[in-house]
């Protein structure tokens, strides 16, 4: 069989992306907002449980070392929030190992910018112009979704107070599969990817907000006005059925931060995962003191994919993982 | 058999679900944004041909099915089995069952070489090659003159398919049809 040497984008969707990335930049010269580079490769990686982290070993001045691939500049980004950067965007190389498929890629590129003082509405308000900007038309009006409302609209319950026994079965029935042992977050997250997010995004922007607090992530917690109930200070942006950006109200506690690492860990050696070497750096630099605000990451192999209209993310990258 | 993972499963590979061996058509990974990944995965049932649809978690795996597409030529049938022969030279001969051959029953023409899908050394079904060339065994009178487009009918071929032909052609010519859209294409 011939090698397939060619790229998975045409030249010419290249130089709309080049063109497009410009358009990126310029939106956040025009605000102020300083574009940082922070390494691939760090000595601590996400110990989130649903993250596959890629290492590797590396000689530095310290011997051999085991250093992680980023999934995202988050880490990083902190640091420099924690020593004065003030607000910072990147785009940066991110990795997340066995994610391929026609929204995926192993390697990607993640928008990711930071606002310190802003609320979370502030940099929704943002997160979308900068959407508008790059897709160059309108998308429609932006919705904020509640998590909770969208299960109720869509499926019929509340997510928050359902049985697990009947969440299971709920969701055993809509994936044909066998959901017996499931926590509740898996079930969840099921009926999300297959029932909500593919409805999403079509009559405009769709922001989900008040996730469960279980799914917290590296977010805040804030109180739920209608019943009191802890959620996440977190919301996602889905245009066209696709989730194109996670932003969080930031978590700058380091006894809550060491302390939700610690259980990501816990968690991951009951499931078999492997652990994660939790980054020091970060704690330390949280312990410092980082100003509160909002930050939020955005795939941009997507928000191009979309503009460009393209059918995966491979087609808007030189070279796909599987062509790499 | 060796079992694959959702995330080696591509179009082509077989494997096995509830029993019976199925392709893989398309896999889809999906993950909500800080959620756990799962795939959703059309396979096509090799026995039925039907399409299902299903989801996994990512990571799951599946046991492969020993299945394999080998050419054959038709040889004739005895009423009951339809007996084809490989072409390797081996002169190995297969029986071949009328559900196993589906839609194919109408495309067999002695001497012609189909794909014969193997399961377990038991042939599940044959898929006829995308053009022959079969005889007109029945059809009204051919228009002279009329080769203009416009204007069909219907023709039986001597493998019993019935397929739209131009109102020119004539019984005992010879047409090339593609099968799987059983439309006529020309005179062979």
């Amino acid at each position: 069989m011939a090698i397939d040497w060619r790229p998975t984008a045409s030249i010419e969707t290249l130089r709309e992306r080049a063109r497009l990335l410009d358009e990126v930049r310029a939106f956040f010269a025009a605000r102020g907002v300083l574009e940082v580079e922070t390494p691939v490769l760090g000595h601590g990686g996400s110990t989130d449980v649903q993250l596959a982290s890629l290492s590797l070993e590396a000689t530095t001045p310290a011997g051999r070392e085991r250093l992680w691939l980023q999934t995202s500049p988050e880490f990083h980004m902190k640091r420099l929030l924690a020593a004065g950067s003030g607000p910072i965007f990147q785009l940066a190389r991110s990795f997340r190992d066995g994610e391929v498929g026609r929204r995926h890629n192993i390697e990607f590129t993640m928008l990711e910018w930071y606002r310190p003082g802003f609320s979370l509405d502030e940099l929704i308000e943002e997160t979308v112009a900068l959407i508008r900007t790059v897709l160059g038309r309108d998308p429609g009006p932006l919705r904020r979704r509640r998590y909770r409302e969208l299960f109720r609209e869509g499926l019929g319950f509340d997510p928050f107070s359902i049985e697990l026994d009947a969440l299971r079965q709920l969701a055993g029935e809509r994936g044909g599969l066998d959901m017996r042992d499931a926590g509740r977050d898996g079930c969840l997250d099921l009926l999300m990817s297959l029932v909500i997010e593919p409805e999403l995004g079509h009559e405009g922007v769709d922001v989900v907000v008040d996730y469960p607090a279980s799914q917290v992530a590296l977010a805040r917690r804030h109180r739920d006005p209608e019943d009191g109930e802890w959620v996440a200070s977190r919301f996602e942006v889905y245009l066209a059925g696709l989730e194109l950006a996670n932003g969080y109200d930031e978590l700058i506690d380091a006894d809550e931060q060491r302390a939700r690492f610690a259980e990501d860990n816990a968690a991951r050696r009951q499931l078999g995962l492997p652990e994660v070497e939790v980054d020091r750096r970060l704690l330390a630099a949280l312990e410092h003191g980082m100003p509160a605000g909002s930050g939020v990451a955005l795939g941009i192999d997507r928000l191009l994919q979309l503009a460009l209209g393209r059918a995966s993310v491979a087609e808007t990258m030189a070279f796909a993982t599987p062509n790499c | 058999m060796a079992s694959y993972s959702t995330n080696e499963f591509k179009g082509g590979l077989k494997v096995m679900l509830d029993g019976d061996p199925c392709a893989i058509v398309e896999n889809e990974f999906v993950k909500p944004g800080k959620g756990q990944a799962f795939n959703r995965v059309k396979l096509r049932n090799l026995i039925t041909g039907r399409v299902w649809e299903r989801t996994f978690k990512s990571g799951e795996s599946l046991e492969g099915a020993d299945v394999v597409d080998l050419e054959m030529e038709y040889l004739y049938t005895d009423g009951d089995m339809w007996h084809f022969m490989k072409t390797d030279g081996s002169f190995e001969q297969y029986a071949v069952e009328k559900k196993a051959l589906g839609d194919t029953i109408k495309w067999l023409k002695e001497q012609v070489v189909y794909t014969v899908t193997l399961w377990n050394d038991n042939a599940i079904s044959v898929t006829p090659p995308n053009f022959i060339e079969l005889e007109v065994v029945e059809t009204d009178p051919g228009l002279k003159g009329d080769t203009a487009q416009g204007g069909s009918k219907p023709a039986t071929l001597s493998s019993g398919a019935v397929v739209r032909v131009p109102l020119f052609i004539n019984q005992g010519e010879v047409l090339k049809v593609d099968t799987r859209s059983g439309e006529y294409v020309s005179r062979a």
